[in-house]
Parts: structure tokens; sequence; C-alpha cells
């Protein structure tokens, strides 16, 4: 019984199904399904293939979205069942993302954010054009492990830099890490600003992200 | 609202027609096949006996004109309908009768055998762009004699696709019908759902050869398609003027559907050709010419307001190599040719004037016929609202907020052909961490994929060896005791 409600729950993931997704989870509260069961055993599932087709070239941009949004759904229907069992599915860590004062662009980082959620991470998105002070001032807010930063132009990736540069005057690595994405972001810029991690697109990041927290997939 | 290219104006068809029916009569026709001249006689046409050249009245032409098939189909092995020929419908097929083959690792182009075409067979089978396989090279591994039936042979083998293929001589058209009349089960079944379309060309200026003509004859007894491939030459073998060759391709088409009308009244036959500009430089023939693109062009729109199925020969390129020349010439003129809503576009994977093959070059131009197929769907409204649909409560002025819409899911594959990975859409970063491949490189890495992911269709075992006995036993009396032993298929 169980193992075939697994199946359709994934299933939902990988349609981008997110009323499916959400019906289904109601259907494990009923029949008192943990919660956290239905997630790692039915619904991250889901998550994974989409995202492994994706890499592969075989899933496209639509189908990974939809997918995290199923996922969204899924999650927030369950997670009032978890508070009144007292547990919290475990976090992976918080972040905070936001595309670099300047620079509009925000295709590419919304779906970082998408993933990140999907896949277990506590995402605050502070949305486009935001300057380095309100990126930390979240980050300590919310106490994030992790700032994800994205730019899309040339003009604008320095300021992935002036973030950097003011974390360190203020001694906040690394205790905060930080992640750099965008268009015209290379592996060398990467390592000239000494962020602690970049990757080409959403699903990468998530694997990234992982690492940064010290829950790199085994 | 589905694009068309069109060259010509109804005034200068209608002048086509007038000055086609003039050549017919004068100079005439030069028939030699004895059969066809009796045929054309005992219906009325002017015979010059010493000349073999037939004058043929425009009764005779219409009278074929009223008996000539407007549409068909041609069935895959399952006996599906499979090509439309027909309307505006557009088909592609690799090209047919190679003599050579590109070498992706030295670059030489090597003489084609049994190999080289089970290689060209195996990628077009796995491609949907191609609608139809060909007798794509000749086979030098075998005797002369059977070089063509071994061709359909190996295909029967490889593939479920319908076939476009050719005969060499009068004789073996009858085995390669027989072949095919074999795998149907009678030949009623063969001619009832085709599998197979023959090319059969006149000879330019104005000649319909004895071998031709003997074709044409033999196909349409047995109510198998033919399809005409006139090949006019504007400068040379044609006027020099492409109203001119047109002109000369409308009568040499015209005299084809006669002859082949009057030997079986009804049979299929398709208004088809490879013609060509000379170039005047090096005197050969580019296929990959925008000339060329446009006779064909031309001459399907003068078929069509016969209402004629049509074919031609385009997405091919004289270059030697599968470089930018072969990715420009293919591409141009695959979608000049789609445009033209020709029913059947052959010449995909050919280099060098037609006479080398490239299974590299195949899966790029797949990706041009993709292209041109997609261009011919058109602009399509999908939805009630153009716009305004769209945006629903959830939009918050963001640029990702059209991927999280299910329509977006829904229809993003019907709006965007999804290419293959031979196109590069990579970052730089992503391309040089994949080796930094051209298209040529990123091609040969496709087509290992697609001979490895090969495997032969499911036929009927006992259909496969009765095949296979025929062919054999046309290989002996050709001299040769055993058939070229094949990777996929042993004989039992």
């Amino acid at each position: 019984m169980s193992e075939e409600l697994y199946k359709q729950m994934a299933q939902s993931i990988i349609d981008g199904d997110s009323d499916l997704s959400v019906e289904l989870a109601k259907k494990a509260i009923e029949i008192n399904m943990h919660p956290l069961e239905a997630i790692t055993k039915g619904f991250v599932v889901g998550v994974n293939y989409i995202g492994d087709q994706f890499g592969l070239g075989e899933a496209f941009l639509p189908e990974l979205v939809m997918a995290g949004e199923a996922m969204k759904a899924a999650v927030a229907t369950l997670e009032p069942e978890l508070m009144k069992l007292g547990e919290a599915r475990e976090t992976l860590g918080r972040v905070v993302l936001a595309t670099v004062e300047g620079d509009i662009h925000e295709i590419g980082k919304t779906l970082v954010g998408t993933m990140l959620s999907a896949s277990g991470f506590e995402v605050t998105d502070l949305g486009v054009d935001q300057p380095a002070e309100k990126i930390i001032g979240k980050a300590l807010e919310i106490d994030a492990q992790i700032i994800g930063m994205s730019a899309l132009l040339t003009t604008t990736m320095v300021r992935q830099r002036e973030v950097i540069e003011e974390l360190d005057k203020e001694g906040l690595r690394p205790r905060i890490k930080v992640m750099v994405g965008g268009a015209p972001i290379t592996r060398d810029w990467f390592q000239k600003i000494k962020a602690d991690g970049y990757s080409e697109d959403a699903v990468g990041a998530v694997k990234v992200a992982k690492e940064l927290v010290g829950k790199a997939d085994s | 609202m589905r694009p068309k290219l069109t060259l010509l104006s109804d005034e200068i068809i209608a002048r086509v027609f007038e000055e086609a029916y003039e050549l017919l009569l004068c100079p005439g026709i030069k028939v030699q096949n004895p059969e066809a001249r009796e045929l054309l006689a005992a219906a009325g046409a002017k015979i010059y006996p010493d000349t073999e050249v037939v004058g043929i009245p425009a009764a005779l032409v219409h009278k074929a004109l009223e008996s000539v098939p407007r549409e068909f189909y041609l069935y895959d092995y399952d006996g599906n309908p499979a090509i439309h020929y027909g309307g505006d419908s557009v088909h592609f097929d690799p090209g047919s009768s190679g003599i050579a083959m590109l070498n992706p690792e030295t670059l030489e182009h090597d003489t084609t055998e049994t190999e080289h075409l089970i290689r060209l067979l195996k990628v077009a089978e796995q491609l949907p762009q191609y609608d139809a396989q060909s007798t794509a090279v000749i086979c030098h591994d075998v005797p002369k004699e059977i070089q063509d039936s071994y061709r359909l042979y190996l295909v029967l083998l490889h593939s479920k696709k319908p076939i476009v293929t050719g005969a060499f001589t009068n004789k073996t058209v009858q085995e390669m019908i027989d072949m095919l009349a074999l795998f149907a089960g009678g030949k009623e079944a063969a001619r009832e759902k085709p599998r197979a379309i023959f090319d059969v060309c006149p000879a330019p200026p104005l000649i319909w050869s004895n071998f031709g003509a003997g074709n044409l004859i033999a196909l349409a007894r047995a109510g198998i398609p033919a399809e005409i491939v006139s090949v006019p030459l504007s400068g040379a073998a044609a006027p020099v003027t492409m109203l001119g060759t047109v002109t000369q391709h409308t009568a040499e088409c015209l005299a084809g559907i006669t002859i082949h009308q009057l030997a079986k009244a009804g049979s299929p036959i398709v208004w088809g050709g490879a013609a060509a500009i000379f170039d005047m430089r090096k005197g050969a023939t580019p296929m990959g010419a925008v000339e060329t693109a446009m006779l064909d062009c031309s001459y399907a729109q003068v078929a069509k307001t016969l209402g004629m199925p049509t074919h031609t020969y385009l997405g091919a390129t004289d270059s030697k190599l599968v470089d930018a020349q072969a990715g420009l010439e293919s591409g141009i003129t695959a979608m000049v040719g789609a445009l033209s809503g020709i029913n059947m576009i052959s010449g995909s994977g050919m280099l060098d004037f037609l006479a080398c093959h490239s299974a590299e070059k195949l899966v790029l131009d797949a990706e041009g016929i993709a292209m041109a197929k997609r261009m011919v769907k058109g602009v399509q409204q999908h939805t009630d609202t153009l716009a305004t649909g769209f945006y629903d409560e959830k939009i918050n002025f963001k640029g990702g907020d059209f991927l999280k819409q299910k329509i977006t899911m829904q229809l993003f594959r019907e709006e965007q052909h999804l290419p293959s990975s031979v196109i590069d859409r990579d970052s730089t970063r992503a391309w040089k961490a994949a080796g930094s491949l051209d298209a040529f490189g990123r091609a040969k890495l496709r087509v290992k994929e697609l001979l490895a992911s090969y495997s032969r269709p499911e036929i009927d075992p006992d259909k496969l060896s009765r095949l296979h006995a025929f062919t054999l036993d046309l290989a002996k009396k050709a001299g040769l005791e055993e058939l070229p032993r094949l990777e996929d298929y042993q004989p039992a």
C-alpha cells in the first residue's frame, strides 16, 4: 500500500502536478503515514529523478520548475502535520538568495531557489537589485548558513566580490558560506573572489549547497 | 498560417505549359525504348523512325493527366501509411546511390561496401526527421548485376521505414519488384500498400532512355510507385535560363507520365527531379547552389498547378567535408524545399555533388530538417486569448513567472524544436568542459551513440529467410557464392 503511494507521489512530482501532489500529501495524512516518510520516500524521489534527467538533457526547464513547485506544494501540505507531531522536517540549511545591486535578472536565481527548497533548504529570496548590506543583514537576521548571489552582467558581477569583502571585514566567514552563479560567472572568477561555491545550473547548485553545509549526498 | 514559397506567377506557369507542349511536338521526345514507342504510336503519337524521336500531341498528355493519381501513400513494414505523396506534405529521406562515404577519422572518401550502407541505415532508422530510408550507397563488394537489388535487400533487413530506391536496369527493376512482393505477401499486397518508390530518370535534354522508359513501364504495370527524377542542367543540358530549364523539365515529366499511364492507367507516379545549374567555372552540377533550389521550387509550383505529387533533390552539399559550406548549403536548400511544399526531399547526408555520403552529415542534416519542418508548421494559435490568459493572479512581474505555468510545460515542445546534442547551446564553460567540439566533432559522437543504440527491428523471420534465399539466388547467378556476412542478421 505505502509502496504504491510512494510511487504515485514521486510520479506526481515528475509530472509537475501540484494538484495531485497536494492530494497525495493529504492522503498520506489520512492514512497516518509519517509526513517525513512521505517526503523522503515519496516526493523527494521524484525531485531527484527529474534533476537527474535534467542533467542528462532529457528533461527541460519547465519540467524542472513544475516539479519544484509540486514539491513545495506537497511539503506545505505536510508541514502543519509535522508541527503537530512536534517535529520539523530537518532543514538542510537556511539560504539567502539575491541578484546583486544594479542587476535585475533573476530567472536563474529563482530556479536555484525552487530547486534548493524542493531539496530541503529553507530559502529566503530577496529578489533583484539587492545591495550588500541588505543581503548580509537578512543573512544575519535568519542566521543563514549560505548566501547565494546571482549576476547576469559582467558589469554587475563585481558586486559579488563586494559582498564577500564585506563579510570578511565583519569576520562573518566561514560562518556564512557564499555561492555565486550567473551567465558570466566562471570557475576563475569564483576562485578569484574567493567564494565558497559556484555552479553552472540549478541542479548543480543543490549539490554545491549540500556540500557547503556538510550534508553532501553520499 | 502555413508559410509557402512560390517563385512563379500564374501567367508564367501558363506559358511554361504552353511551351512544354510545343517541345513535346517539336523537337519531340527521344524515346529509346521500343515498347514505349509502340505504346505512344498506338495512342496516336507521331514516330520519326530513324531517330527514335516521338512527337507527343497534347491530347495524349491530357488523357494521361486524367488518369494519373493526385495522391497516394507509402507504407511502413507494419502496414501503416507513413508517407503522403500529395498536397503540400513535406518528407525527407537520405540521398540515394552514393559511391563513397566520408571516413570520419581519415576524412577520406572511402569506396562504399555493405558495412557503409548498414551504418547509414542504422543512423537514419533512429532519426524521426527521416520519413523514409533510401538505398543510400552502392555496395561495391557485390557484383554489378545485383548491386541495386542487394541494396534493397539490406534496407528490408534493417528497417521498417518506407524506402526510396531505384533500379539500374530493366532486368533488375523486375527483380526488385519481386522482392517487394515477396516481402509484402504477394504482388497484390505490394500494390495495395506500397513500401517503396522507384526513382526513374529521363536524360536531358528531352530523352527517355531505353532503361528509363522500360522502368516506367514495368513499375506502372506492377502498380509500384515511380518517381521521375528529371535532371536538366541549366546552361549545358538545358537552356541557361531558369524558365527555359523549368519548361524542359515540364516536357520531360509530361512525356514520362504519358508513357507511364499508357502502360497502366491509374498507377502512381511523382513529378520530381534533381535539376541543377551548370557551374561555368568547374563544369560541375552544384546541388548546393541557390539557383538549384530555385529551379526545384519553380518546377514544384508547376506540378502543383496540376495537383501532382512532388519530389526533389535538396539538402545536399558540394563540399567534400562536413563543414560550414555543408551546413549552409544543406540547411538553406532543405528550408527552400520544405517551404515549397515538396512531398519528398532527397539528398540529406550527401557531399560532393551527390557522390559521397556521410553518417555524420545525416545527423546534422536532421537538425536542419527539423528546423525546416518547424518553419513549415508555421506560427500557430494554441490558446483562446493570445496573451491575456497567461497573466493570472500568480504573476509577480518576475522573469521566471511563465516557467511556473502548467501551460508552459504542456506547450513548449509544440512551440519549440528541441535539438539533439549536435546543436551547441551550451555556455562557453560547459562547451569547453565537453571538449570544445565543433559540429562535426559532436556529430561523430552522436553517430557513435546511434550505432550503439540500434537494434534490428522485429521482422517476420520467415519473410527474412525467403528474402535471403531470393537474394542469394540472384548473387549465385552473378557468380557470388555467399552474400557478405552481416552483423545483425545471420540466415538460418
